[in-house]
């Protein structure tokens, strides 16, 4: 038993990456959101299956025009990435700075209308495709380019090209967001209006537009994430968001909500976790466990890990604000 | 209270009156929307083919027969909502369906409460027919002779030993790989693993778990849905796992290899229940009229829908004249459906005291590197009766 744990281990580590990255480059739109606005957006999940849908549409339409896969993936990904943010902006316009614009102090009115509009957006897009294409199930089509694979370390781990596409593009938007949010005059305004609504509008700051660009920027991200999860795994769904926006969102908590370099940390070892025991559950058991219960396990360990540091691996208490 | 029971009784007394003497509804169910739509819809449009063909023959009898199709979205809260709907409809006389057995037996038990019968053209849980519900038919064949057929054909025919048996948790799924498995040990062979998964999208720790298993695995088994076993084998062969491949009918539909990719889905073997047009002469013609009215092939589910449907309008056409030209209660159609003996597309019909074909045919395919569906290749055909009543 332990001989095979030990083959399969550097396998299970890649992958558990390539999971994690994804994870956490979703959970960065919610954890910005949050840092923002306090609210979490359920609808980022859609946001991200929208990106997706747009990858394989994108590839659909255009694989046999373009040539070169890394220019129809670039392609795609702008695109994903545009529709997504512009998606999340429209969802903010209507469905939340309504409620803002009327004062609405109870939590739970925002929260229930992020499910909603995540409801809404899910059939959309099913009606959409099913009109479209009569699709339900969306298969990303194969290029070429982009099929390559190497086994490294004597074959122990057999990774795609397009794994490591993912894992770069995730690094660089991390790098990016961090240089936004520290760095130039819209990351300072972010984080003023995160500190302090009112306070930064007496100081010249719209919030609203602040909180628009903030949208713009996490939906994006998560329209990119879901361009690249289609290219990794192939076949998607209008209801492919859902999963993985529940545990990118418990990534985001787990990493301490709020904190971008800790959501990339708390999806990275989500990932992990997942995919651990999503491969060794049987094994470990003898059998009496299976992969299904991959989740259950992960979030016991989740629970346990917030009962012992509540505010997150990354996070600080948060004091009163003053 | 005395006014709310008069209201009810008047209600009702309506309900009924609206009941129109001489129509004669069918329905169906099979999910038409979401994932399985695609055989689903098979059954609808089968069962609809058969009726439109009989109408005149109805008309002629004095009856208006009318198709009424039900979206049970493969779910089978949606299925028992549905059937609650059905058994107050009192023109339905008979249902075709469903397609996923964990539908069909509960939805069975409310058509059960009216004696409303039900023949069913997909259902292969051993469950459906062991009930004994005298309501319950079914002419496809069920898992527990399915899962065995492959089973041998694995074991005999392709030689392997090792199988690594993955399901879907559902009643088919599961059931289907359970039956498998226990014939495959029976012969002397091994499930080097036996794993259940909802996953549909991200399939890597499977496959790692595959790569990883000692005895190394000869022979992969997938009981479930091509919906999940389609972005499996994707992912399967774009790892570079060459293994190969079995299912059950679950997997018969052309949607498999769309979602698999021509290449990867060549050459799986599936086990099935319903064959394809090929494999009954008789069904050719059908499958001229069916492209010609709905732009579509005629696939599996889709004959053996048809011939449910034409069990139905048989044992209908004898219960209306055995109850003197007058429309048949829905008890009377329930028995004159055990007393159907009829030639089908798919051969002879009869059904037991269970309400199981007398039997059944089981066919080994394996699935074609043209793409085409149509193309698959029939490996064999077995023709077997149900346990319990051999």
């Amino acid at each position: 038993m332990l001989e095979q744990i030990l083959a399969l281990l550097p396998q299970v580590i890649f992958d558990g990456f390539i999971l994690g990255f994804v994870y956490a480059m979703v959970a960065l739109g919610y954890t910005m959101v949050y840092g923002v606005l306090e609210l979490i957006n359920f609808a980022h999940s859609e946001i991200f299956m929208i990106g997706a849908v747009v990858g394989v549409e994108v590839f659909r339409y255009l694989a046999p025009h373009v040539g070169n896969g890394f220019l129809l993936l670039f392609i795609a990904l702008v695109l994903g990435g545009v529709v997504a943010g512009i998606t999340a902006i429209l969802v903010e316009r209507f469905a939340y700075r309504p409620l803002r614009a009327r004062g609405t102090t109870n939590r739970l009115v925002p929260l229930i209308t992020a499910i909603g509009v995540s409801f809404i957006l899910q059939d959309l897009v099913r009606l959409v495709e099913g009109l479209w294409h009569n699709e339900f199930f969306l298969r990303m089509r194969t290029v070429e380019d982009l099929e390559g694979s190497i086994e490294l370390f004597g074959g122990a781990i057999f990774a795609q090209s397009k794994s490591f596409i993912l894992m770069g593009v995730s690094i660089l938007m991390l790098l990016g967001l961090t240089y936004l949010v520290n760095r130039t005059k819209l990351g300072v305004a972010i984080r003023a209006v995160a500190q302090d609504l009112q306070t930064a509008s007496l100081m010249g700051i719209d919030p609203d537009r602040i909180i628009s660009r903030t949208f713009l920027i996490g939906g994006s991200l998560g329209g990119v994430a879901g361009v690249l999860f289609a290219l990794q795994y192939t076949t998607i769904t209008p209801y492919v968001g859902f999963l993985p926006g529940i545990k990118a969102f418990t990534a985001a908590v787990l990493g301490g909500i709020g904190n971008i370099p800790g959501a990339m940390l708390g999806g990275l070892v989500l990932g992990q976790l997942e995919n651990f025991f999503g491969t060794y559950l049987p094994i470990l058991t003898s059998g009496n466990f299976g992969t299904e219960y991959k989740d259950v396990v992960a979030f016991l360990i989740l629970i346990f890990i917030l009962l012992v540091r509540p505010q997150g691996l990354l996070g600080q208490v948060v004091r009163e604000k003053v | 209270m005395r006014k709310i029971g008069l209201l009810v009784a008047g209600v009702a007394a309506l309900g009924m009156a609206l009941g129109q003497a001489n129509v004669i509804k069918i329905a169906t169910q099979s999910p038409l929307s979401g994932p399985q739509a695609a055989l689903g819809e098979q059954i609808k449009l089968g069962a609809e083919l058969a009726i439109e063909e009989a109408k005149a023959k109805f008309k002629a009898l004095g009856f208006d027969l009318v198709l009424v199709p039900y979206d049970d979205q493969a779910n089978p809260d949606v299925g028992v909502a549905n059937a609650n709907r059905i058994i107050n409809d009192p023109d339905i006389l008979g249902v075709v369906g469903h397609l996923n057995s964990g539908v069909a037996i509960p939805s069975s038990e409310v058509y059960a409460r009216v004696n409303l019968v039900m023949v069913s053209p997909a259902n292969t849980n051993p469950r459906v027919t062991d009930r004994k519900l005298p309501n319950v038919n079914r002419i496809c064949g069920r898992d527990d002779v399915q899962g065995p057929v492959g089973a041998e054909y694995a074991f005999n025919n392709l030689k392997v030993k090792n199988v690594f048996v993955i399901h879907d948790k559902t009643a088919y799924g599961q059931g289907l790989a359970e039956e498998f498995k226990k014939r495959l040990e029976a012969l002397g062979g091994k499930a080097v693993a036996f794993v259940g998964t909802e996953e549909t999208s991200n399939f890597v720790p499977i496959i790692n778990q595959i790569r990883g298993a000692r005895p190394v695995p000869e022979l992969i088994y997938f009981g479930g849905i091509y919906s999940q076993i389609g972005p499996f084998v994707k992912q399967l062969r774009e790892r570079g796992v060459k293994t190969r491949v079995m299912g059950g009918d679950g997997l018969d539909s052309s949607e498999f290899v769309r979602l698999a990719g021509k290449e990867n889905a060549a050459g799986t073997f599936y086990t099935t229940v319903a064959g394809p047009v090929s494999a009954f002469p008789k069904a050719k013609a059908v499958a001229q009229r069916f492209k010609q009215k709905y732009g579509k092939d005629l696939e599996g589910f889709g004959i053996y829908a048809y011939d449910s449907a034409n069990v139905l309008l048989a044992a209908l056409e004898a219960a209306i004249k055995a109850a003197g030209n007058k429309k048949p209660t829905r008890e009377q159609v329930a028995q004159a459906v055990r007393q159907v003996k009829m030639e089908g597309l798919t051969g002879t019909i009869e059904f037991d005291d269970k309400g199981d074909n007398k039997k059944a045919k089981y066919f080994v395919m394996q699935v074609a590197s043209t793409g085409n569906w149509a193309d698959n290749k029939l490996i064999r055909v077995i023709e077997m009766a149900a346990p319990g009543a051999r």
